[in-house]
């Protein structure tokens, strides 16, 4: 019972913003507050689209997320495969150094990545967003991990047909891998989908914000109309929690990858 | 002739392909990794002993951005509240073991109680930080359930108060990382084997008892990762601060990253921001080193 109290505690704000972008007039500010709104309305969502370029900032948010992951996976995948299949001189060395940034004060690089995408004419694009979490440690970590578990006798039967290396890890590892790739996407997703304080550092026009950018800089503006950031964060949130109840089991692998292992 | 300098020189050759290979497959992560994390971690490291404004060139001076930090008010009213912020920690973890162990144990029907309690995880910080300013606000829903419930007499300036500020705002990191702390207990459970348990209700533990002696003992690994990773986490708090308070009320709520952010991003004070990094990742590793070693040797009981 205490468990069901408190899913109630951490899911009920979630039902009242739902209830709130979905009610006709008046404030999120109301006693007793409404969880049924009579009758629901969808002219709170009608409104932020016509008002606000909601749809705009959905569509940069996709873009960026897209993106992201794409390069992550891509990365990743590239990366896990020799430091877990081939040996060459060098590959514990660069190993350790890629699982041990983990551990260097990444804020203070905050201030000169800034400065690079200055100097590399990218602030205030999508690329200056995605670019900096394309390499992601977690992710070349999990895919060695994978690659890992494989039986030499598969690679070995691609070499002897006369594969190359390319040929390899594209055609024979990475299916063999599909669900640590699965797993490192969903990941992903979230992490670009709600990532806010660095495109907020970079992006500079507003047409280019991601939903979460967004989402506040329209809390700012419609102050009063509250109903509306509301339909907004449901907007924003909605894709992620889909995401996530369709996909729960990659989600927690992940985090216990990271944390077991 | 010929022959046999070809046959010895091919497998030197078919080696450097195969280094070569290897090194082009790592290249896109590495040369990421290099531009992106190595060279701006070791630079901004150095940034700090810089005067810099992105404008003019940066000027060396040595240490006084650290003087100038002793001598700063704000600075001292960041790093004690990023402190203070770090009694989100033994709260959270708490709630993480016990909730952990009251799901490892009942069975049925989970599935949907677990996405709740994960609901807040995968939430964007901005929605979140929106959501809790509406219902903490003086004719917020907290305050109405409080009212109702008769816990306060009248309804409580939340985010407004600065005695109470913090605190709200420490709720809500609670809130948010519950779950995935969760999580993280549960992977851990599982690697328990249920034999030890039984051995020890056998031989007549009471449930307190195989927790103590038991549970948290074998738990321990999970313990000081996640205790590690809430810590660090709690010290570079800044979006719930950002989203929710700014700051304020009179700086509150003003922690160590968001000083930073403001004098790199705001100010432009670059080198002033490196020098107010680094000393964040001084207190951090100093933290971390006295909580592995704390908790290593068993100076907090049992843990």
């Amino acid at each position: 019972m205490v468990l069901v109290l408190i899913a109630v505690v951490t899911a009920f704000p979630f039902v009242w913003l739902l209830a709130t972008s979905l009610r006709g007039s008046g404030t999120v500010f109301s006693f007793p507050p409404v969880i049924i709104p009579r009758p629901p309305t969808l002219a709170n969502y009608v409104g932020v689209w016509q008002t606000m370029p909601i749809g705009r900032f959905f569509l940069n948010t996709a873009y960026i997320t897209g993106m992201g992951i794409a390069m992550t996976v891509v990365v990743s995948a590239l990366a896990g495969y020799p430091l877990a299949r081939m040996r060459f001189p060098g590959r514990d060395l660069i190993f350790y150094a890629i699982v041990g940034s983990l551990m260097l004060p990444q804020h203070v690089g905050l201030i000169l990545n800034f400065v690079t995408m200055m100097r590399l004419h990218l602030i205030d694009t999508y690329a200056a967003v995605y670019l900096p979490s394309a390499a992601s440690v977690f992710g070349i970590f999990l895919l060695r991990q994978a690659f890992l578990t494989i039986p030499n006798e598969i690679e070995d039967a691609a070499r002897i047909d006369g594969a190359s290396e390319l040929r390899v890890w594209a055609q024979i590892m990475l299916p063999l891998v599909s669900p640590a790739l699965a797993t490192l996407a969903i990941i992903e997703f979230s992490a670009y989908w709600n990532s806010f304080l660095w495109p907020l550092i970079v992006l500079k026009s507003p047409d280019k914000y991601p939903l979460a950018v967004g989402l506040l800089y329209l809390s700012g503006l419609f102050a009063h109309n509250t109903r509306y950031v509301a339909a907004g964060a449901v907007v924003m949130t909605l894709p992620m929690i889909v995401v996530f109840l369709l996909l729960q089991r990659y989600f927690l692998r992940g985090i216990t990858i990271g944390a077991v292992k | 002739m010929e022959r046999q300098t070809l046959a010895r020189s091919l497998p030197a050759a078919r080696t450097g392909r195969r280094i070569l290979t290897a090194y082009l497959f790592l290249l896109p992560a590495l040369l990421l990794l290099g531009v992106f994390t190595f060279y701006p971690v070791t630079f901004g490291t150095a940034l700090s002993l810089f005067e810099y404004d992105v404008i003019t060139p940066p000027r060396f001076v040595g240490l006084a951005n650290f003087r100038a930090l002793w001598t700063d008010r704000y600075f001292w009213i960041a790093l004690e509240n990023s402190i203070k912020y770090l009694a989100v920690v033994p709260v959270l973890q708490g709630c993480a073991i016990v909730l952990a162990i009251w799901v490892h144990r009942s069975t049925r029907g989970l599935g949907w109680l677990r996405a709740a309690y994960y609901l807040p995880v995968v939430t964007s910080i901005v929605v979140v930080g929106i959501l809790w300013r509406w219902l903490y606000d003086d004719a917020g829903l907290v305050n109405f359930i409080l009212l109702r419930l008769g816990v306060v007499g009248a309804p409580v300036h939340w985010l407004a108060s600065p005695g109470i500020a913090l605190y709200a705002v420490m709720f809500v990191t609670l809130w948010k990382g519950l779950g995935y702390y969760m999580v993280i207990y549960l992977a851990g459970l599982e690697a328990i084997p249920p034999g030890y348990a039984e051995a020890a209700a056998i031989d007549g533990a009471t449930a307190v008892q195989q927790l103590r002696h038991v549970t948290l003992p074998l738990l321990r690994p999970s313990i000081l990762l996640a205790t590690t990773l809430s810590a660090i986490s709690a010290l570079r708090v800044f979006e719930e601060v950002y989203v929710m308070t700014s700051g304020g009320p009179v700086y509150s709520t003003y922690t160590m990253f968001y000083y930073m952010f403001d004098q790199a991003f705001g100010a432009l004070h670059l080198g002033y921001a490196a020098a107010l990094g680094v000393v964040l990742a001084a207190v951090t590793i100093g933290l971390s080193v006295a909580g592995f070693r704390l908790l290593r040797e068993g100076g907090l009981s049992y843990y």
